[in-house]
């Protein structure tokens, strides 16, 4: 799947809520599930500034693709960072840094953009893509 | 008479909103009050047909705007009871007010004064006096409280010696709701000659001050806080304490004479008063003022007392539920954590259901610090808040509690 097709099949997984508890409801099964990041990541340097849980971030590049790994304390923001990862994570760095993900804006995710202190998910995809910068040429 | 909540209620068009599906809660008092019609109308009626300059023309409008402005002064006088209108200064709101105060103090501050502050302060009464520890190496003292929140007076008492310059101190705690005994403190403080500013950012809106009463040096609070407009506030100050502090800010309105040589300064409160102020901040100000003071404000205090009373016997009834701030005298505030929920998981589902509650540290992260905890959610009350208003905060708890359990 390329990652306007992981960008859809997002969509039509939200599509089926029509009240926003029930999409939280979804993200916070999402949060759940997220795999946790290693103990050894886990650390200062990899928390994403701007949030107001604590969200670690790690990426790494295998094959020349990026895998991202993340933890949160608030299990929403873990469901957040989890649909960002179902969608960047397995892409070259190439892809990430152009990627536009209008899906956030398409499932009304896009209320959680504005860049308050109180809101992470800019921040999220900030550190996202400079991890896919920072390892564009390793 | 006793208080009736509807016949307030119905005076604040924002409260009849939707969010989506549900009703509007508004549970953020502590951050800002809803304005009430007779405010925004106010604001309205300037700009069509009052705006103009004010101290300056002689043309009818700037008479009229001035007069208006310069009311407004007054109605706060008598609320809060100073002697004189121009003791009370005109502010952008509480910050301004506390750094106007620790900028003019500081230039009298030498190496080793002392400044005391509480443990329950916001972080605006705790940075601006961080500067003079900066810049002129004043020494910053803390008075320390306890786990319900409540100040230490034993402590507070060695603390004071005959180099502290000023106590600073919060009236009510912003994260907690503690009520401090701010009168005995002030009496306290004048014992040693120390200066005693209380901050009454979150008192104001639901009980009455008396400057006189309680002997204060300087008195700050935010309009916006209390049913007015953001950008405005007051900065109380006895008229001889004013009158030996140097002025804050140059420019308009502040000078009597100016040439390059010298500049001789305004008398009160124009001293205090640079430039072009926040003119129709400062009439709303008066409005909301004058509106609250022909409420019975007892009758205010007790209801919302009950209020804070019903919610919390609601609350406790959650499993798992721990309070923050269980001070004997308490005020307007709800600040508590569930367990093993982070608080800003649940403040979103709250908002989802039409609930406004604050989440994170408030401002007070040295009260967080203590508590080890990175913040909590904070419901906070005013005078139009209803029980139905409790219950259906506490039905979207329950419901959020469930999701994230």
């Amino acid at each position: 799947m390329n990652l306007t097709e992981k960008e859809n099949e997002i969509i039509e997984d939200f599509a089926i809520y029509d009240d926003w508890m029930e999409k939280y409801e979804y993200i916070i099964e999402l949060g759940k599930d997220l795999p946790k990041i290693k103990d050894e990541y886990k650390v200062k340097n990899n928390i994403i500034v701007g949030c107001q849980s604590q969200v670690w971030l790690y990426a790494e590049k295998v094959d020349g693709l990026i895998i991202y790994t993340a933890e949160a304390d608030a299990i929403i923001a873990k469901g957040i960072i989890s649909l960002l990862i179902q969608v960047l994570s397995n892409e070259t760095p190439e892809t990430i840094l152009d990627s536009k993900l209008d899906f956030i804006k398409e499932i009304g995710l896009q209320e959680h953009l504005s860049p308050t202190r109180s809101n992470g998910l800019v921040a999220m995809v900030n550190k996202m893509k400079i991890y896919a910068l920072a390892l564009k040429n390793k | 008479m006793t208080f009736e909540v509807d016949k307030i209620r119905a005076q604040f068009p924002i409260l009849k909103q939707n969010m989506g599906k549900y009703k509007l809660v508004y549970l953020d008092n502590g951050a800002t009050t809803q304005k009430p019609q007779i405010v925004i109308d106010a604001i309205t009626d300037y700009y069509t047909a009052q705006n103009s300059n004010i101290h300056r023309g002689v043309h009818t409008l700037s008479q009229n705007a001035t007069t208006a402005y310069e009311t407004a002064r007054e109605t706060i006088q008598k609320h809060i009871n100073a002697s004189k209108s121009y003791e009370c200064i005109f502010t952008k709101g509480t910050t301004d007010g506390i750094n106007l105060v620790a900028h003019s103090i500081g230039k009298t501050i030498q190496k080793g004064d002392e400044i005391i502050i509480s443990a329950l302060e916001h972080h605006s009464n705790i940075v601006p006096w961080q500067f003079l520890v900066e810049e002129k190496g004043a020494v910053l003292k803390v008075i320390p409280m306890n786990q319900a929140g409540e100040l230490d007076m034993k402590v507070y008492g060695d603390l004071l010696t005959n180099k502290t310059k000023i106590v600073s101190v919060t009236q009510v705690s912003n994260a907690l709701g503690t009520i401090n005994p701010i009168k005995e403190m002030i009496a306290k403080a004048h014992e040693v000659g120390a200066l005693f500013l209380v901050d009454a950012a979150q008192s104001l809106q639901h009980f009455s001050i008396d400057v006189q009463d309680l002997d204060c040096d300087f008195m700050v609070f935010s309009g916006h806080k209390i049913f007015a407009p953001t950008g405005v506030g007051i900065l109380y100050g006895k008229e001889n304490v004013l009158n030996e502090l140097p002025p804050y800010q140059g420019g308009g309105d502040m000078i009597k004479t100016v040439t390059f040589e010298k500049t001789t300064y305004n008398e009160l409160p124009h001293k205090f008063e640079a430039g072009t102020p926040n003119i129709v901040g400062g009439i709303g100000l008066g409005v909301a003022i004058k509106w609250l003071s022909q409420l019975n404000l007892k009758d205010v205090q007790h209801y919302e007392n009950d209020l804070l009373n019903y919610a919390t016997s609601e609350i406790l009834k959650i499993e798992g539920v721990k309070l923050y701030g269980t001070a004997k005298y308490k005020s307007g505030v709800l600040s508590f954590l569930i367990d093993g929920l982070h608080p800003y998981d649940v403040g979103v589902l709250l908002n989802q259901q039409g609930i406004a509650v604050r989440t994170g540290h408030h401002c007070t992260q040295p009260i967080m610090d203590y508590y080890k905890i990175p913040g909590t959610i904070r419901a906070s009350f005013s005078l139009y808040n209803t029980k139905a208003d409790v219950d259906a905060f506490i039905k979207a708890l329950n419901r959020a509690v469930n999701m994230l359990k």
